[in-house]
């Protein structure tokens, strides 16, 4: 055989191998450890693990209530944190004098390195909340120590109605990260049911079933999507838009999912350890649960990752157009709506680069963690 | 300057090659020396792993990333008369393509793989020509269709603007062998030409390469595993273990009077499967008026595709009997052996079973409970012990998985499957470990002690060990017929090679594209087969003794034409 | 020639996405119509009732409706502008349609050639470069990416971006002066659409390139006397061609769904700003139409994809 050629060494796997701990390494264990080489995935992996817990911590995270807004503070500019101030550790921010620009029209913000701001690490807040919904809690993350009128904190910049976007995109985090998430739980539902039962009795159920799969990726997404969300009425409570958008968006979602799952089932049920089993006098029920399922799980979960930042893409640019997410829901979509104007981009690019910068960094360390996960996910390949 | 003997053409010193690899350098080949003779033939044998294949690519510079040459000196006598190291040139270089095709030729092991499939097989033939000696157009389709007469291929005119899906396995390796001979070369080296090939079309593929290189006087480099072809072909031998030569010379001398330890215990191996296996000597005759287990009449399955892959086979296995079942690839032997167990569900026919308790059950119309009894009494052991082994159970797990489903719970099943793995040469310390643990023929023991483990009546054994290398293939065989001596089994036992039938079957039954042409005891079929098919497969087996070279006298068949063809057997065009 | 119930099948998806917001329109028309003031005179609406067969079943409307387009290029009323879909939609279509094929040439062009250089000297600066900004480009949404190309154009250069002509052209007939001009405006959106396909195309390419770089054949080419360069071109990148083309599938969706928000954010005259507006004010004639249209090029496209396969691959030819 070829192979002779390629693989020389691990070919002939005697058990003086480096090491007996492979040989009793069952899937998830060889799955890790695969995953663990895959340098830039493990990094995301960190990434998204942060980022969710941003999310699930937003109340506790935003130094400001993210809907407060303040007329004095129109697009005001990012306010730098300093750590040091006078070569000491006194974490600030310069306050912002802001000055009427008479031949434009337009607010300047300058930052008056004369009066520091001190920003405090777990400060009070300015009014209590509930984390998680059930929490009661009173302290913010960071924030001004003592705030007085006339005082800001915009680490990121503020938009038209004087928003902090900081505080905007943290919150906004809570909904498109979720969306990817519930999305995800709905393509799973979907892609496994609908994607078993095409494979596991093909025949007619099959051949229609591709070819639905077939059509519904055939159709452009972005106009599907457009009209099927414009079609929701627009007086709607945000939880149920957010619902049915987020059911649109894994309209697609699913059929990637269906086409993996019904490819393995194929594969596999032809498999001789499969073959071996039904012999054995296993049931068919039984050979799905205790074989065909345990292989394509690392797979499912690889795909199944791959599929969340399309979703978050998907929600992002409905609600930019204006037919996903209403505002007072706050999501990266809906806070990218406010940049749609190129001049209000021009005056205050922090609309629009703020929210991007968590978009991309988002939707990057999934693909990344998928991809890696992807490689792992048929651990068999190298070990043997 | 560098000098050699006037009859070498090429001369290989101290060649060194290596893969890195994580754990670190990995000798693939490792200080190998031989001389080709002009017009000779030198094969080199070994089995998998031994670097062999390696050896061979080195020459030509051509080994797969990223293997590279360490060391030693490859020369060799080009037309002018020079001399060159090739290992010295650059792999990249003008040099090295300059000798490539054109003074020394490669055939490889997968001629579908090893062959474009979106190129017509005439552009790939005359490339060569194109490359070498600028040959084009009308020059160039006239001299392909030329080679494509000398490799025989049937109707070139038409063939020649064909795909290599379009062709069979033999037709495909012709392609090849002509697109190494476009440009006359003076050394052919071929790396497992035959191995994909069923043994009918080997002994083709071989007269051919013999035929040629006579009419060219080619050196050839043969590359095999297989002792038999080194018999039949070899002038010169070299054995590779490892990457280091244990042994070379002539062919009379490797078979006859092995120096090297290693070497012996291959020639041991392969004559050791020429004859009957000791084990049966000692036995009693089973009586010829026992009731038979299992009764097989007019069994037939025909695929959607229309292809009728059991055809009225009939056939019947007595208790404690070994049934052998002989067939090239396409025969339908393991579509059959996947019947008896209702993997594939035959439409006409009866499978009678006799139970223990004495009465019997057609298995094709079984219902399910009886069914799931059967399968209890008949087992199955797979081809590739791989595939076989769910890699996600640990050993213990395997084993156990139809004492389970048969009921049997906790300490009691924990001693079973430690007592198997003992019977089949298994530490029972190792059921925590995971298939991907084992070697090839430790994971058939595994799929042995699965299958024993509800103490089973019949096994049916799919080329059980054609996964194997041949040193392990006696010591599997002798381990199946401790079992069935122990456990009083029977076996259907299907393979392709006739050597493992040979060794192990009491009777054997010779299938050919769906139908069973002659059944009989296995001494008196292979020496006395009465059917034509039988007598061109046992005609085309190497025989692994250089003194008895016959494949070049062997009987043809052709299932259109009974009468034996004065030309080679024109394969098919696979056109399906 | 599954095409046919493909098509069928968008239709009747086209025509769910127009019956879909509560109502019929010429309630809604009316609604508004009246809250301009205007009265409607009762026999107008009954013979648009009559016309549209609003009170028959739902089939029949959906009969009614493909009737009038098989049969007369009729796809009904754009309720908003008062006009008929055909009037509206046929120059945006070829806009889109022209913009599309840009984007498919620019993708194929620059993906090709860099997943080439990826895959062959893969794990060097280059191929890392490449797959990091391949991914980078996968992960930013386009609208993101036109906003941002906007912005930098604006804040940079002082340009201002938008259309795909200067105010004098955009009604003057087709010039020289005028083809110049739309160079001029539509290699940003082309650039903009096309990024993120390009990125995948670029990993697919790398991907399909070192499976076939590591095939048998490329060593019996290479043990024929082949140069490396040749080689290369002739056997694993010819290869690697084939499951490129049949990616056009998805590609062509990906890129129409680009172009068409795209459009949007750059304004630009094609289908996406029409679709946006009729879509928001529930104008679902113009809607259905629009995304009826698109989804039948979309699959128009596709086919040509898969007779394109055909003729580069003789396995499947032979199929």
């Amino acid at each position: 055989m070829t192979d002779i050629t390629h693989l020389p060494p691990a070919t002939e796997p005697s058990l003086d191998l480096h090491n007996r701990d492979i040989a009793v390494a069952g899937q998830w264990r060889l799955f890790w450890l695969k995953f663990k080489k895959h340098r830039i995935a493990l990094l995301s992996l960190v990434v998204i693990v942060l980022m969710y817990l941003v999310a699930a911590f937003a109340d506790f995270i935003a130094p400001v209530d993210p809907n407060a807004t303040n007329a004095r503070f129109t697009y005001a500019p990012p306010q730098g944190l300093s750590l040091l101030h006078d070569g000491a550790f006194h974490p600030h921010v310069d306050q912002l004098k802001m000055t009427l620009n008479t031949e434009s029209m337009r607010r300047e913000f300058t930052p008056d390195p004369a009066k520091p701001l001190s920003v405090g690490f777990l400060v009070p807040a300015q009014q209590p909340y509930t984390l998680l919904g059930f929490i009661p809690m009173q302290t913010k993350l960071f924030g001004l120590v003592d705030p007085k009128p006339g005082d800001s904190l915009y680490v990121f910049g503020a938009d038209r109605l004087g928003r902090d976007i900081f505080s905007r995109v943290v919150h906004g985090a809570k909904i498109s990260l979720s969306i990817g998430l519930v999305g995800v739980f709905m393509s799973l539902i979907l892609g496994v049911t609908i994607g078993g039962i095409s494979g596991f009795f093909g025949g007619w159920a099959d051949i229609v079933i591709q070819r639905f799969i077939e059509l519904l990726r055939s159709i452009p997404t972005i106009p599907l999507w457009m009209g099927l969300a414009a079609a929701i009425p627009v007086g709607w409570p945000p939880l149920r838009t957010y619902f049915v958008i987020t059911l649109i968006v894994s309209l697609i979602g699913w059929t990637s999912l269906a086409r993996e799952v019904r490819g393995k089932f194929l594969s596999l049920r032809n498999e001789d350890f499969v073959i071996a089993a039904r012999l054995d006098g296993m049931s068919e029920i039984g050979i799905i649960f205790h074989h065909l399922v345990p292989s394509f799980m690392s797979h499912i979960i690889a795909t199944l990752t791959l599929a969340i930042p399309s979703m978050i893409l998907a929600e992002t640019a409905l609600s930019f157009l204006g037919i996903g997410l209403q505002p007072p829901i706050i999501s990266w979509g809906v806070l990218l709506q406010e940049a749609q104007n190129i001049r209000a981009v021009a005056q205050a690019p922090w609309l629009l680069f703020t929210p991007a910068a968590a978009i991309v960094i988002a939707v990057l360390s999934l693909n990344f963690l998928g991809d890696g996960l992807r490689d792992a996910a048929d651990p068999y390949e190298s070990v043997s | 300057m560098m000098r050699m003997e006037d009859d070498v053409i090429l001369k290989v010193e101290d060649l060194a090659t290596s893969f890195p690899t994580r754990t670190g350098l990995f000798n693939a080949v490792d200080g190998v020396s031989f001389a080709l003779k002009r017009g000779k033939t030198l094969c080199v044998v070994g089995e998998s792993g031994s670097g062999k294949s390696v050896t061979a690519r080195s020459i030509l510079q051509i080994v797969d990333k990223p293997g590279r040459i360490d060391g030693g000196s490859i020369l060799l006598a080009r037309p002018d008369g020079s001399i060159t190291d090739l290992a010295s040139l650059d792999p990249r270089g003008r040099d090295i393509r300059t000798v490539r095709g054109k003074e020394i030729a490669m055939i490889f092991q997968e001629p579908m793989s090893s062959l474009s499939p979106v190129h017509r097989i005439g552009t790939q033939i005359g490339e060569t020509l194109r490359i070498h000696f600028g040959i084009r157009g009308q020059a160039q389709r006239e001299r392909v269709l030329e080679l494509l007469r000398q490799v025989e291929i049937p109707r070139p005119e038409t063939a020649i603007d064909r795909y290599t899906f379009e062709f069979s396995g033999g037709m495909r390796q012709r392609v090849m062998i002509a697109m190494a001979l476009a440009c006359n070369p003076q050394v052919l080296i071929a790396d497992e030409p035959t191995t994909a090939l069923d043994v009918t079309t080997q002994a083709e593929i071989l007269s051919l390469i013999k035929k040629l290189q006579t009419a060219h006087g080619m050196a050839v480099l043969f590359i095999t595993h297989d002792m038999g072809v080194v018999a039949e072909i070899a002038d010169d031998v070299l054995v590779m273990y490892r990457g280091k030569v244990m042994e070379q010379g002539p062919v009379e001398q490797i078979f006859h009077a092995p120096a090297n330890a290693y070497t012996r215990g291959l020639i041991g191996s392969v004559v050791k499967l020429e004859t009957k296996a000791e084990v049966r000597l000692k036995r009693a005759p089973i009586p010829e008026d026992a009731p038979p287990l299992l009764d097989v009449k007019n069994l037939s399955l025909t695929f959607p595709s229309g292809l009728k892959a059991v055809n009225d086979v009939s056939l019947f296995v007595r208790p404690g009997e070994t049934l052998g079942i002989v067939g090239e690839s396409g025969s339908g032997k393991t579509t059959m052996g996947r019947c008896l167990l209702r993997i594939y569900d035959p439409e006409v026919g009866t499978m009678v079973f006799r139970r223990p308790d004495g009465h019997s059950v057609d298995i094709r119309t079984a219902d399910r409970g009886d069914l799931k009894d059967i399968r209890r009494e008949v087992r199955m052991i797979f081809q590739d012990p791989v595939n076989s082994l769910s890699p996600r159970k640990t050993v213990g797990q395997i084993i156990a998985e139809p004492l389970k489903l048969a009921g049997m719970k906790g300490r009691e099943r924990e001693d079973r499957v430690a007592e198997l793995m003992q019977q089949v040469g298994l530490e029972p310390a190792w059921r925590e470990r995971y298939p991907h643990a084992f070697s090839g023929g430790q994971r058939q023991r595994i799929g042995i002690a699965r299958a024993i483990a509800v103490k089973p009546r019949l096994i049916v054994a799919d080329e059980a060990t054609s996964a194997l290398d041949v040193s392990l293939r006696s010591q599997m065989l002798d381990l199946m017929m401790k079992l069935q001596d122990e456990l009083g089994l029977s076996y259907i036992f299907i393979s392709h090679d006739m050597s493992v039938i040979r060794y192990m079957c009491d009777r054997v039954a010779v299938m050919y594209r769906g139908r069973i042409v002659e059944v009989g005891d296995t001494d008196q079929v292979v020496h006395n087969p009465t059917h034509d098919y039988t007598r061109a497969l046992l005609s085309a087996i190497p025989h692994p003794d250089p003194r008895d070279r016959r494949i070049h006298k062997r009987f043809r068949y052709d299932a259109a034409a009974p009468v034996a063809l004065t030309h080679p057997l024109p394969e098919t065009l696979d056109l399906s | 020639m599954f095409a046919v119930p493909t098509l069928f099948a968008v239709s009747i998806i086209a025509f769910i996405i127009i019956q879909l917001p509560p109502g019929d329109y010429l309630t809604t028309l009316m609604a508004d119509w009246a809250s301009q003031g205007g009265a409607v005179e009762a026999g107008t609406v009954a013979a648009m009732r009559e016309r549209y067969g609003l009170d028959q079943p739902m089939y029949f409307q959906y009969y009614k409706w493909m009737a009038g387009i098989l049969m007369h290029g009729d796809f009904g009323i754009s309720f908003e502008l008062g006009k008929p879909v055909t009037e509206l939609i046929w120059s945006r279509l070829g806009f889109s349609l022209l913009l599309s094929l840009l984007t498919l040439c620019f993708v194929w062009a620059i993906a090709i050639p860099i997943g080439i250089l990826s895959a062959v000297r893969q794990y060097s600066i280059s191929d890392y470069t490449a797959t990091f900004l391949a991914f980078f480009f996968l992960a930013v949404p386009d609208f993101l990416l036109a906003l941002s190309a906007m912005y930098t154009m604006s804040a940079w250069f002082g340009q201002s971006v938008g259309g795909l002509f200067s105010a004098q052209y955009i009604d003057a007939d087709w010039s020289f002066g005028k083809l110049l001009d739309f160079a001029q405006h539509v290699w940003l959106p082309v650039v903009v659409i096309g990024l993120g396909s390009l990125a995948a195309l670029v990993r697919i390419m790398r991907a399909n390139l070192l499976d076939e770089l590591s095939k048998p054949y490329v060593t019996t080419a290479r043990a024929k006397g082949m140069s490396e360069l040749e080689l290369l071109i002739r056997y694993p990148v010819r290869l690697a061609l084939n499951p490129l083309i049949s990616t056009l599938g998805w590609i062509l969706p990906a890129v129409i769904s680009g172009e068409i928000i795209v459009s949007v954010v750059m304004s630009l005259p094609t289908t996406g700003p029409l679709l946006l507006r009729a879509l928001l004010a529930q104008d679902m004639y113009l809607a259905g139409s629009l995304i009826l249209l698109i989804s039948v090029l979309t699959i128009i496209g596709t086919l040509v994809s898969d007779l394109l396969l055909a003729l580069t691959d003789p396995r499947i030819r032979f199929q």
